[in-house]
């Protein structure tokens, strides 16, 4: 089937959509959008996290039909222009990228809860990221950079 | 496969008529998992993400009527108040991204042992009203349930919405797992005390076939209370009444052994979260005095 959604703000028409296939794997493999990473597919590991129309879901778990007519943002949307969006750059800086596969889940997940509370606590910042799994980092450093983001 | 996108409640109603063999996708935290992994090929899906009458709530008749697609996030926002145990076991399932899809009528269509709102609406009394293009029905919802991840739906029918009165009594939910978040219930509890009527409601989750009532448990601290004119004074909830409620929950579950815990465990948890519960609420209930 064929599916028209926006993207990051630029309409997508996508032919030989699978109707059972999951909107990351639109995204990946149709749209050429692999920011947002496929290692889990069942809703345990965040790190396929986007914006459907302003709500932060996993896109493993939407089917890519489901977002038919909707508008989407992935994690190659959040920067502008050659500017990395400052939770990205709080990211780099805090060393909270390791072998980055979870990182952009979290970047997406970080950039909702401080758009929803700018100033959060730390319980706060776990509760957030709670459906994002890293393996690497051992979380210190996320928590940092969502911290110094917060600050900025 | 088809892929079926209704936009109205009566469109998707005609459309489960002519495919009853379509499988219904609300926020796709179930299905898609089963599709993903290949442990499932419906020949068409029934999307329900596009029929606004699901994603209203309202009260009518003295109850909430809760749309099947209100999600758990929406629950926690507009109906924390109003339905608290709803709310408590909402807080509880899966993440952030789970919540905001996830919805109670994915939870019932799904009827898994372990679904973490059936507790809460059990305890609550809450009916099902369910629909197809012959009419609506309404079921209570200890009805709804009828086998392991079974439930009263006929081919045909959909979940209209979820008919819950809000409480004029403390209502409780206590879950058991691993973590604080992501975690399937090992076992779980939801209590609600109804002053009015002198009831008490219990709801037991992941530590039977079904999710199912403690009753005679339930009829117990609701006759104990009434014997020691507890409901009137207001009075302490003495621990060995507590405790011998706990032993009852316990006593009406039937778990298995599984990957999560084993039924000896669940037996444990369930007898130590309904004596928790019990107190919690009657605290609750003798503060609003
Ligand atoms: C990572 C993860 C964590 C989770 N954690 C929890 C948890 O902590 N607690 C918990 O209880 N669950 C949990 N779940 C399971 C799931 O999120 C819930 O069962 C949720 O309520 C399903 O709702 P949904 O809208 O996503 O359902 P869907 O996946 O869209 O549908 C589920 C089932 O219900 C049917 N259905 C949906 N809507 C209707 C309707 N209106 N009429 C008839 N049938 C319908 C579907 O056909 C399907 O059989 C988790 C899932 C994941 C992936
Ligand atoms: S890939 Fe979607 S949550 Fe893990
Ligand atoms: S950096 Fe490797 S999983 Fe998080």
């Amino acid at each position: 089937m064929r599916i028209s959604l926006t993207v990051n703000g630029n309409r997508h028409d996508v032919d030989d959509v699978w109707e059972g296939e999951s909107l990351l794997y639109a995204l990946r493999e149709r749209m050429g959008l692999p920011g947002s990473k496929n290692a889990c597919e069942q809703g345990e590991c965040g790190s396929c996290t986007v914006y459907l129309d302003d709500v932060p879901v996993c896109s493993c778990l939407v089917a890519a039909g489901q977002a038919q007519g909707r508008s989407v943002t992935t994690v190659e949307g959040l920067a502008s222009d050659e500017r990395l969006h400052p939770v990205q750059q709080a990211f780099l800086e805090c060393g909270a990228v390791q072998c980055g596969f979870c990182t952009p889940g979290l970047i997406v997940s970080t950039h909702d809860l401080l758009e929803r509370n700018p100033a959060p606590s730390d319980p706060e910042i776990r509760e957030a990221l709670a459906g994002n799994l890293c393996r690497c980092t051992g979380y210190e450093k996320i928590l940092d950079a969502v911290r110094q983001a917060a600050s900025q | 496969m088809d892929f079926l996108a209704p936009t109205t409640w009566a469109a998707a109603l005609a459309a489960k008529a002519e495919h009853p063999d379509a499988v219904a996708v609300a926020g796709g935290t179930d299905v898609m998992v089963e599709i993903n992994f290949d442990r499932r090929r419906p020949p068409a899906l029934l999307d329900l993400t596009r029929v606004p009458e699901l994603r209203e709530w309202a009260p009518e008749a003295g109850r909430i009527r809760l749309g099947a697609g209100v999600t758990y996030a929406r629950v926690i926002d507009e109906l924390g108040a109003t339905l608290p145990g709803l709310a408590m076991a909402a807080r509880t399932v899966g993440s952030p991204q789970i919540r905001n899809r996830g919805t109670v009528g994915g939870n019932l269509g799904a009827a898994s042992p372990a679904g973490d709102s059936h507790p809460a609406l059990l305890a609550a009394d809450a009916d099902v009203e369910v629909a197809s293009v012959r009419g609506t029905r309404r079921i209570p919802v200890a009805e709804f349930f009828t086998g392991v991840k079974r439930n009263a739906l006929a081919p045909d029918e959909l979940i209209a919405a979820v008919w819950i009165t809000p409480p004029a009594g403390p209502q409780q939910f206590c879950k058991i797992g691993t973590r604080n978040a992501m975690v399937i219930a090992v076992s779980a509890f939801g209590l609600a005390l109804h002053p009015a009527r002198r009831a008490v409601g219990t709801g037991i989750g992941s530590a039977a076939p079904t999710p199912r009532r403690a009753t005679a448990a339930a009829g117990f601290l609701a006759g104990e209370l009434e014997a020691a004119g507890l409901w009137e004074s207001r009075g302490e909830l003495p621990d060995a009444l507590a405790v011998e409620f706990g032993a009852r929950v316990r006593d009406a579950a039937a778990p298995i052994d599984d990957v999560r815990g084993t039924a000896a465990y669940r037996l444990h948890t369930l007898s130590v979260m309904a004596r928790r519960v019990a107190g919690w609420a009657w605290t609750e209930y003798r503060s609003a005095a």
